[in-house]
């Protein structure tokens, strides 16, 4: 008896003790992967906001007012702050990272001393110039390097727990690849480099938008069908699903959705007036046989197909199989940024694989452009000299305060960058300044 | 019989001469095909086209086979010179122009391209000094002989590759088994996210928010994602969005929270319900 009360108390004990120390575990493994992803996300924000400051600094390079260096000296100052920050998180306190950290510290100390400078009064000297292109070309390299280890980060499921460890245990010969990338990031910061992210001007995200180009009657469920059948080309109905959109939808919406083989469509169509907002094909796409050139002409028509009004094509990009275009509206020769409409084609038939209309039927309206009141002599004077400008448009564009202005536009190069500038078409201001970039080298072939 | 014999020879004349005026003009195999080129374009023919443009000294970037701004410019620049229209296409006539005034050597420029090294392939100077020498190990097997020869790719205008794979990741983990649209949709809630004023302002914050994405929690975002995720992705970052500007998502039989059901839905696609 006294046996099998001992066994009992054993057994239990034991499973006692198991149950105990798989809790133990999991709670262990909980933590972790939060830590983990704290990590993590220190790190990618860390290349990303490396990324953005070299991108800035390109910008202040192209800049020429001093209404618009400030706020983008601030910028910078804000984003090396940032970074430094990230570092700060980032489990490196065993490795020298010390002169990427006084390299951002420098950053952040020369923007903030020549953004709270009256620069109307003292402009930026030619060595402070000197200074901004050699900052350009050193964060531009530890950008690089910081992408590359986070490609590798990425491409071979890192974990920032192991560089901890690694660190910890002075394990130096296990030849830790996040901890080599990092050491070859701050050989190479004896230079400097760096960039920005592109602020896209082409439609905008903004929220409370009200829809003002949707016009005509509320349309009914069937006349939905009957839009949706002509969208995706079929005759028949019986894959065709159409639901409406719930009360948290800014605006009312028919969504289609159909299945056929391996193809699927997607349709949300505007209540009001039945116009696509936003149209989705995914099929598999065979080998390219058109061109990208050819695949913008037939963008065009199906453009002309939907009825919309004169457009232009703005952006075009080629990936894989596929061509991606961004339209904007025309009115008198001007282009509308903020009607923006996006359409993708398959490159083996031409066919419509996308639209996104959203922005356009967003923004879309007739509006009174008025006469513009400096002469474009007087606009380019208001361009840095050092601008090479090349191209120029009239547009329309929604600046920083969220009004439309009527503006010059300017394509132009510094060095090897291009820049779109807009002057105000009013009284000169300089509006917006983007570097435009659109490829980067190929890590792998994957993406 | 002679008559037949005269035919023959009439023919067979008119064939050749035919098959002269054919072949006469046309370039050997290296040159463009028939495509009219224009900016966003990748592949071949836009490695001769930055190729043949720095032969000309027009074109000093890298040749890299994406036509971005860099070769936009210098194709224009070479319409100026040569007088011809200016559209910063590449059609017939530009091509033919080009070829007409400079020389491509395929197999040099493509080796280069293939071997990783850095090159250029200016007109009047000796191949062997446009090749930098560089330390053997570097590159490596990073291109194979295989697929196309660009070493560049396009990418939305502020995004880089590795954004975009950090999002394929997320949303690999949150929506593998959802329709391709709904992929979109839960790529466009973490732009949406980005943009709104009451989370992170990076890809990197929004995703690894803690709570926030049940696959960054349980460690599902590092699953290695598929292709469809990534085009998704793309999708979604090139302005489809599907979901109508929603900042939430949830699956109905799986979530947890109450307070989610507050939320004023916009729509369902697949699993997930969409909300503001």
């Amino acid at each position: 008896m006294k046996r099998w009360i001992l066994i009992t108390l054993l057994v239990i004990g034991v499973v006692g003790t198991g149950v105990w120390g798989y809790k133990e575990h999991q709670d262990k493994n909980a933590v972790l992967i939060q830590a983990e992803n704290s990590y993590q996300r220190a790190f990618h924000d860390l290349t990303y906001h490396t990324d953005l400051l070299h991108d800035k600094i390109g910008n202040v390079l192209a800049m020429n007012t001093q209404k618009r260096l400030s706020p983008e000296l601030a910028q910078i100052w804000r984003l090396t702050s940032e970074a430094q920050t990230d570092v700060g998180q980032l489990p490196l306190t065993l490795l020298p990272f010390n002169k990427t950290e006084e390299f951002l510290h420098d950053i952040g100390d020369f923007s903030y001393k020549t953004a709270i400078r009256d620069l109307n009064k003292e402009p930026l000297s030619d060595e402070e110039v000197k200074m901004l292109e050699n900052l350009y070309k050193q964060s531009g390299t530890i950008k690089d390097e910081l992408r590359k280890v986070q490609h590798t980060v990425l491409e071979e499921n890192l974990r920032w727990m192991d560089v901890q460890l690694a660190l910890a245990t002075n394990d130096s010969q296990g030849d830790n690849t996040i901890i080599d990338g990092f050491k070859t990031v701050e050989k190479s910061v004896a230079g400097f480099g760096e960039e920005n992210n592109g602020s896209n001007i082409i439609g905008i995200a903004d929220e409370n938008h009200e829809f003002k180009g949707l016009e005509g009657e509320d349309i009914t469920e069937q006349e939905a069908t009957k839009i949706a059948k002509e969208i995706f080309n079929i005759k028949e109905k019986q894959n065709l699903n159409i639901t409406k959109s719930g009360k948290g939808a800014d605006v009312q919406t028919y969504m289609a959705s159909y299945q056929q083989g391996d193809k699927n469509g997607y349709a949300d169509l505007s209540e009001k007036g039945g116009h696509p907002l936003t149209v989705m094909v995914e099929r598999p796409v065979k080998e390219a046989k058109i061109s990208l050139h050819e695949g913008a002409l037939k963008a065009n028509e199906y453009l002309k197909s939907f009825e919309f009004p004169d457009h232009e094509l703005v952006q075009s990009s080629q990936y894989e199989k596929e061509g991606v275009y961004s339209f904007v509206a025309t009115q008198d020769g001007v282009r509308i940024y903020p009607d923006a409409i996006q359409m993708k084609i398959a490159l083996d038939n031409g066919d419509m694989l996308g639209m996104s209309a959203k922005d356009y039927f967003m923004n879309h309206q007739k509006r009174e452009i008025k006469e513009p009141a400096i002469s474009e002599e007087e606009a380019r004077s208001s361009v840095n000299p050092q601008v090479k400008i090349q191209e120029q448009h009239m547009a329309i564009i929604e600046n920083d305060l969220a009004e439309e202005v009527l503006t010059y536009e300017f394509l132009g190069t510094l060095g090897n960058n291009t820049y779109r500038i807009f002057i105000n078409a009013e009284d000169g201001t300089e509006e917006k300044v983007e570097r435009l970039k659109a490829t980067e080298i190929k890590f792998s072939r994957a993406v | 019989m002679i008559i037949k014999r005269s035919i023959f020879y009439t023919a067979l004349s008119v064939l050749l001469a035919g098959g002269l005026v054919i072949a006469f003009p046309s370039e050997p195999a290296d040159a463009f095909s028939n495509q009219v080129i224009q900016q966003g374009a990748v592949g071949d023919d836009v490695i001769e086209l930055q190729a043949r443009l720095q032969y000309l000294g027009f074109y000093n970037g890298e040749i890299d086979g994406v036509f971005g701004w860099g070769t936009y410019w210098a194709l224009r620049n070479f319409q100026y010179e040569f007088g011809m229209e200016i559209d910063g296409l590449a059609g017939q006539t530009t091509k033919q122009k080009l070829v007409n005034a400079t020389k491509y050597d395929e197999g040099f420029v493509k080796e280069q391209i293939r071997k990783g090294r850095d090159f250029s392939y200016y007109g009047g100077v000796p191949k062997e000094q446009q090749v930098k020498k560089q330390p053997q190990k570097q590159q490596g097997n990073q291109q194979q002989a295989e697929g196309p020869s660009n070493t560049a790719v396009n990418v939305p205008n502020g995004f880089s590759q590795n954004d975009i794979q950090l999002m394929a990741n997320a949303v690999y983990g949150e929506a593998r088994g959802e329709p391709y649209v709904g992929q979109v949709a839960v790529a466009a809630v973490i732009l949406n996210r980005v943009n709104s004023s009451t989370f992170p302002n990076t890809v990197a914050g929004v995703i690894f928010e803690p709570r926030a994405f049940t696959a960054v929690a349980d460690g599902q975002i590092w699953l290695t994602p598929n292709e469809t995720a990534k085009r998704a992705v793309m999708d979604a970052i090139n302005g489809w969005d599907p979901s109508s500007e929603a900042i939430y998502y949830f699956n109905p039989d799986t979530a947890t929270s109450g307070w989610i059901w507050s939320r004023p839905q916009i729509k369902k696609i697949g699993k997930h319900i969409f909300a503001k």
